[in-house]
């Protein structure tokens, strides 16, 4: 480790900064410092996307393009790292309107433009990360993570189909590429501001030592939660300890056996991995949170935070997955949902840290899995209720069920007496029926602004109900609205 | 996919009518667009943060501000107790403290305000107060308010005829009661003024406003001032749709009172979560009725009780509650009719205006009973809204509405044939019924819904405006006029309309902040009014000008002054031709006068609030929507499939922003009505007050089908360019929306009774679909 200001590359040359309190935001730096104003704050928190910025980092040599909300990324954070904002677009046009700045004017894609130089960050980093057209899913999904009060979208996404048309306008990576490499070559990163200090460890092993010598510290890997602690609650939050900069952290390693997913590994990464294995993980992975946020979330964060509403965590439990907890060189293994001994409060001791999430594979994955969520508004939302079922399927009678919720108790938490009604059962829906009120006896849920307590109750079964209609029931049962079009006028079924 | 939007792209080179970009867009996209807090910073600027009550009611007894004095990096600290003038902010009543003394009326409510070197530190200072209260019992619903006869206006009731006879005389009757909910505007832009002391006792302050003069009054009255002491000034806002039209005071007035005791420039800028505690939203309903109908579904007599929840203070109540006993008939000839509009009073945020301005929420009601009718007898509800529209025929005496106003202008016969037509109304619903019949789980719906929105300031004087047109000696244009720019296109279509008076390109033409120092006494920029009052006011300055260089031209060449006419930056008549710069080069030298200011009052409207009757409205904008919807009916989820709509926009200024108004709105009104809910918790703290907990659409809401046409037509009436208001009326297309949830639920037992609250979340279509099934009480 080494006392050293952070160092960045911003606007063709690297920046670095001194002085600056670690708590400091992407965000506040680019407005107040830089009064660099195309950047907006809406919320301060990483839902309305006008804050979006685009981060460069070196992933096995190439250049990674990513958005991410610059409101609750922390300043330390960039280190190493490429910062791009809007006002970068019209340089990297020679002076003029960058491709997708034109296809947004030309789609009348703005009205009160606020939130517009987000979009415009968003869809750039879509069409730097795609050199062909886009489509219409991967244009929605690009823009998951911005709010327009004004357009109702349909020109954003117009726009973001019609960028590619024009002569193509690219970054030059190899001179972003040669930076990045040139900043790789730093120690770690040990950066002290108004009494507080961030450390970023580039090893496992040293982030493993700077963990015993600073157990107080805050691990911090994505701030999408933790970032609000700050923005919002107005929490000192102390010394951080960054998994950002320890690249082992990131891996993610299939075996015959198992699935080992890194915790400083990105939602993105880390639900690509679910879904080679399990394919039911894909609309939870749509549905999980925005781009930007899984872009810049990890799974281990989302499992670490132990929030009774993080999504993740009832389909890993129901999947059996553990967690590997690590102190100095020591790790041990425990089954994800002991982990969470009460609300917020988890079996990591003084010392040791999360270091993977393993999902079993193999002869023991359960054959019918689902995972569903249930929110007020599809993308971007925290669940009122999250569901997972997983079931192995012996001779028609069910051998084992692994059944888990989130947003039902104050933990992310097994279902044991669901799991009694449907073991040793036929799979039918007599047997869904049985396990559906049985879940009456496993959960007490609240009442809170997401849904009432008896919502709650009642939709946990009906949505054990849709997992025998999508597993065993008729498959006229199984239709999804989200995979409806509307009816054709001549009468026949879409 | 959008035709509306390319159909006079290619029009005949006269800059209205045609798909303009929005004057700002290039700047919009580059982020060079400058927005308040945008502004360089001047030095010394000191940045504020609010400190706010935590009890919904309570007398204050105590507030210890020593910790917050004592913070690090503050200056200073305001209290009610250090202002100079009038403690409100309130744009009717003055019921509406801008810092709360003894008594604290909602959660949230600002009691004090702390400047500090740097916003950080504000905001960690605001929090360390030590208030103590002395609790009151709190009414925090409509209801509450209702049963307990705590109103902030007195209760208004709009009748004609013998409603209860009529009722008694009907062949079916109906009652129903249903809840709808709120809405914040989520501008994205949060509230935001930066005041800075200028010399002699003036102020300047750059307000995130849609009415500046009403900011310029405010901060007078606090500082006990005179209004030409105070200049406000807005460029553009990041949103506004009715929330930056009163509730923009509150902070204007904050930061002018600090600037004025610490003499320094002060900018206050809220938190999102902040804002949404502290500003006031579109106004939640419950409504109780009794319809009665004939055999085809034709109303023949209607009692309706609509009581809303207005906050703690008066704000824009009266006028949105008015606007919701306007909008109770939407399309239909209501006959013997009674309405009862109760203005609750409630220990939470005051409730204010919020594009349709009380509109959409009569319409609701009036929506609900058709659907209703439809339902008790068994008629498709689009055949039961056909019968039910007004009918253009004097003759048949259904052309009046329930306060008054002939409707000279109904064209929504051939408007709703048109779209029935277009979007396959009938087959589809015949496919819809075939779907339902088969599939148990998943049920879709189909509704086509009406609207029929007035234009016009529901209080006559507003409906007044002002404009100044420079002509520079180099043949460039500045105009100014007394609207905002929030979005709506607004200065766009200022500019269409005063270069084509001027025969000039577009960009020769630019538009200048509004400022109070420019166009004085001038009207919110709402009521979709916008371009309506401005337009007409710039195009008369600039015809004014024009004329004098027409008698010029006419003079130097020997030509008729009728002759001459201006297009495409030339003035000409016959062979004789000029460019436009030239010209007006020669005109300065002839000492003719380059600039002009026009005034515009609308004409015909006229309104007695003692008799409820009159002719508030100039005319009306129509249109209609037809939307098909997917639900879930073991979770309650819902799904827009396709959404189908024709709108009047009179004759297009500009096709494109009118389709952006016209989409974007029933986006907007498909959260309002869906997914955006507003939850209290028990002791009155709004806890939906930030995007994480608050659900606005996203891009995925959108229809994946959305197919818009405009309804080619001209306003009877002698508006700007023949056009006609489009701000508003597109957010109630969204109705089809909610109705087709509706219609989707009742499949789950046909010919039942439906009872669904809005927002339909997926709790709310559940509660409706439990109701069928068990017959639980709704």
């Amino acid at each position: 480790m080494s006392h050293r200001p952070i160092a960045f590359h911003f606007r063709g040359a690297t920046v670095e900064i001194e002085g600056l309190a670690p708590g400091t935001t992407v965000l506040q730096w680019l407005r107040e410092h830089r009064r660099a104003t195309g950047t907006k704050e809406g919320c301060a928190e990483g839902d309305c996307g006008a804050c979006m910025v685009v981060i460069g980092e070196l992933d096995a040599g190439r250049l990674r393009l990513e958005a991410v909300n610059a409101c609750i990324q922390f300043l330390p954070t960039l280190d190493g790292k490429a910062l791009f904002t809007v006002e970068d677009l019209t340089t990297l046009a020679g002076g003029s309107l960058h491709p997708v700045q034109q296809a947004l004017v030309d789609a009348h894609a703005s009205q009160c433009g606020f939130c517009t130089p987000g979009f415009v960050m968003s869809l750039w980093a879509l069409y730097e990360n795609r050199v062909a057209g886009v489509d219409r899913d991967q244009a929605l999904d690009a823009i998951s993570g911005n709010l327009c009060r004004c357009t109702g979208y349909r020109p954003i996404v117009d726009a973001a189909l019609a960028m590619h048309a024009a002569p193509r306008v690219t970054l030059d990576r190899a001179h972003v590429i040669a930076a990045l490499q040139r900043l790789a070559g730093l120690p770690d990163l040990e950066y002290t501001a108004h009494g507080r200090t961030f450390l970023a460890p580039k090893s496992l092993e040293a982030f493993a030592q700077a963990r015993l010598q600073h157990p107080a510290a805050r691990i911090v890997a994505g701030s999408t939660d933790v970032g609000l602690w700050v923005t919002k609650q107005l929490k000192d939050i102390g010394d951080v300890l960054y998994t950002g900069g320890v690249a082992t952290l990131k891996s993610i390693a299939t075996t015959g056996e198992r699935l080992e997913i890194g915790a400083a590994a990105s939602l993105n990464d880390a639900y690509d991995a679910l879904i080679a294995d399990h394919p039911e993980w894909t609309e939870l992975k749509r549905r999980f949170a925005s781009l930007p946020i899984r872009n810049a979330g990890t799974l281990g964060g989302n499992v670490a935070n132990g929030s009774p509403i993080g999504d993740s965590m009832p389909g890993l439990i129901a999947l059996g997955a553990s967690v590997v907890l690590r102190k100095g060189a020591a790790e041990r293994e425990l089954p994800m949902e002991d982990f969470y001994l009460a609300y917020q409060k988890t079996a990591l001791e003084a010392g040791e840290f999360l270091r993977a999430v393993r999902v079993p594979r193999g002869r023991n994955t359960p054959v019918l899995f689902r995972t569903y969520k249930i929110a007020k508004r599809y993308e971007q939302d925290i669940s009122a209720v999250c569901a997972a079922f997983a079931l192995v399927l012996e001779g028609g009678r069910i051998a084992q069920a692994r059944v888990a919720f989130g947003g039902m108790a104050a933990t992310p938490k097994r279902a044991p007496a669901c799991e009694a009604a449907l073991t040793g059962q036929g799979w039918n829906e007599a047997t869904a029926m049985r396990a559906a009120a049985a879940l009456a006896r496993d959960y007490q849920p609240l009442d809170d602004l997401r849904a009432s307590a008896a919502y709650r109750r009642e939709v946990a079964g009906q949505m054990l109900i849709r997992f025998w209609h999508e597993t065993g029931g008729a498959r006229e049962a199984a239709v999804r609205i989200e995979d409806l079009a509307p009816v054709a006028a001549a009468g026949a079924r879409a | 996919m959008n035709k509306a939007a390319t159909a006079r792209e290619t029009g005949a080179g006269q800059p209205v009518g045609e798909a303009h970009a929005h004057e700002s867009a290039h700047l919009h996209v580059a982020g060079a667009a400058q927005y308040v807090d945008d502004l360089p910073e001047l030095a010394g600027t000191l940045h504020v943060a609010l400190g706010l009550a935590t009890r919904a009611h309570a007398r204050v007894t105590a507030v210890d501000l020593t910790a917050v004095r004592s913070a690090p990096d503050v200056v200073d600290v305001l209290t009610a107790a250090d202002i100079p003038g009038l403690n409100d902010c309130g744009p009717v009543i003055k019921d509406d403290p801008i810092l709360a003394t003894d008594l604290v009326q909602f959660y949230g409510q600002p009691l004090f305000a702390v400047a500090a070197t740097n916003r950080e530190a504000a905001r960690h200072a605001a929090v360390r107060a030590k208030v103590t209260y002395e609790e009151l019992p709190a009414i925090l619903t409509a209801e509450a308010a209702d049963a307990a006869g705590s109103h902030v206006l007195p209760t208004v009731e709009m009748a004609r005829g013998d409603a209860a006879n009529a009722l008694a005389g009907s062949a079916h009757r109906i009652t129903g009661e249903v809840a709808l909910g709120g809405q914040d505007h989520f501008y994205l832009e949060g509230q935001v003024s930066y005041a800075v002391p200028c010399e002699d006792h003036t102020i300047h302050v750059w307000c995130s406003t849609q009415h500046p003069t009403e900011m310029q009054h405010a901060v007078a009255h606090a500082l006990g001032w005179a209004s030409h002491q105070v200049s406000v000034e807005c460029r553009r806002m990041g949103g506004g749709f009715g929330g930056k039209e009163s509730q923009s005071a509150q902070f204007a007035c904050i930061a002018a009172l600090l600037a004025v005791k610490t003499c320094r420039p002060v900018k206050i800028r809220l938190d999102r979560d902040d804002d949404m505690e502290i500003t006031g939203k579109r106004h939640d309903f419950r409504y109780r009725y009794e319809a009665g109908c004939d055999e085809h579904g034709r109303l023949t007599g209607l009692k309706l009780h609509l009581a809303s929840r207005c906050g703690f203070s008066a704000d824009l109540s009266g006028p949105v509650n008015d606007r919701a006993l306007f909008h109770a008939d939407n399309a239909y000839f209501l006959g013997d009719v009674a309405l009862t509009s109760v203005r609750g009073k409630t220990h939470t945020v005051s409730n204010t205006a919020f594009r349709g301005f009380g509109g959409p929420q009569g319409m609701f009601a009036i929506e609900n009973v058709m659907d209703d009718l439809a339902r008790l007898t068994g008629r498709d509800p689009l055949d039961v809204r056909y019968a039910n529209f007004y009918d253009p025929d004097p003759a048949r005496g259904r052309n009046e509405t329930h306060y008054g106003m002939v409707i000279e202008d109904f064209i929504l016969h051939p408007l709703v044939a048109a779209l029935e037509k277009d979007c396959d109304y009938r087959a589809r619903r015949a496919a819809i019924a075939q779907f339902n019949a088969t599939s148990q789980i998943i049920k879709r719906g189909l509704a086509l819904t009406p609207v029929k929105f007035g234009i016009s300031f529901t209080a006559t004087f507003f409906n007044q405006a002002g404009a100044l047109v420079h002509v520079y000696s180099d043949g460039t244009v500045l105009v100014n006029h007394g609207g905002t720019e929030m979005g709506q296109g607004l200065y766009t279509k200022v500019r269409q309309i005063v270069a084509t008076e001027l025969g000039v390109p577009i960009a020769s033409v630019r538009l200048s902040a509004t400022d109070t120092s420019k166009v004085p006494n001038t009207s919110a920029t709402a009521a979709s009014a916008g371009t309506d009052l401005n337009g007409k006011a710039a195009q008369q300055a600039a015809a004014a000008i024009r004329a004098r260089l027409a008698t010029l031209f006419a003079e130097l060449k020997g030509v008729p002054a009728e002759s001459v006419t201006f297009a495409g930056g030339e003035v000409m008549s016959g062979a004789e031709r000029m460019t436009f710069a030239d010209l007006v080069h020669k005109a300065y030298f002839a000492r003719v006068k380059l600039w002009e200011s026009g005034f515009y009052k609308t004409p015909k409207i006229h309104y007695d609030a003692k008799t409820r009757r009159g002719r508030p409205f100039f005319y009306f904008a129509y249109g209609a929507a037809a939307s098909e919807v997917a639900i879930d009916t073991l979770t309650g989820e819902t799904r827009v499939l396709r959404a189908d709509i024709r709108h009047d926009v009179g004759r297009s200024i500009n096709p494109a922003i009118d389709l952006g108004q016209i989409e974007g709105g029933y986006v907007q009104g498909l959260g309002w009505l869906t997914s955006e809910e507003l939850w209290w918790r028990p002791d009155g703290r709004l806890m939906t007050h930030a995007p994480s907990t608050y659900k606005i659409p996203t891009g995925y809401d959108c229809p994946p089908v959305f197919n818009v046409a405009f309804h080619e037509n001209e306003n009877v009436e002698d508006s700007i360019h023949k056009s006609k208001a489009v701000g508003e009326p597109p957010l109630m297309l969204a109705l089809s929306a909610f109705f087709a949830i509706k219609d989707a639920v009742g499949a789950v037992a046909p010919g039942q009774p439906v009872r669904l609250d809005a927002p339909a979340t997926p709790e709310s279509v559940r509660r409706a679909i439990n109701a069928l099934r068990h017959g639980d009480a709704a």
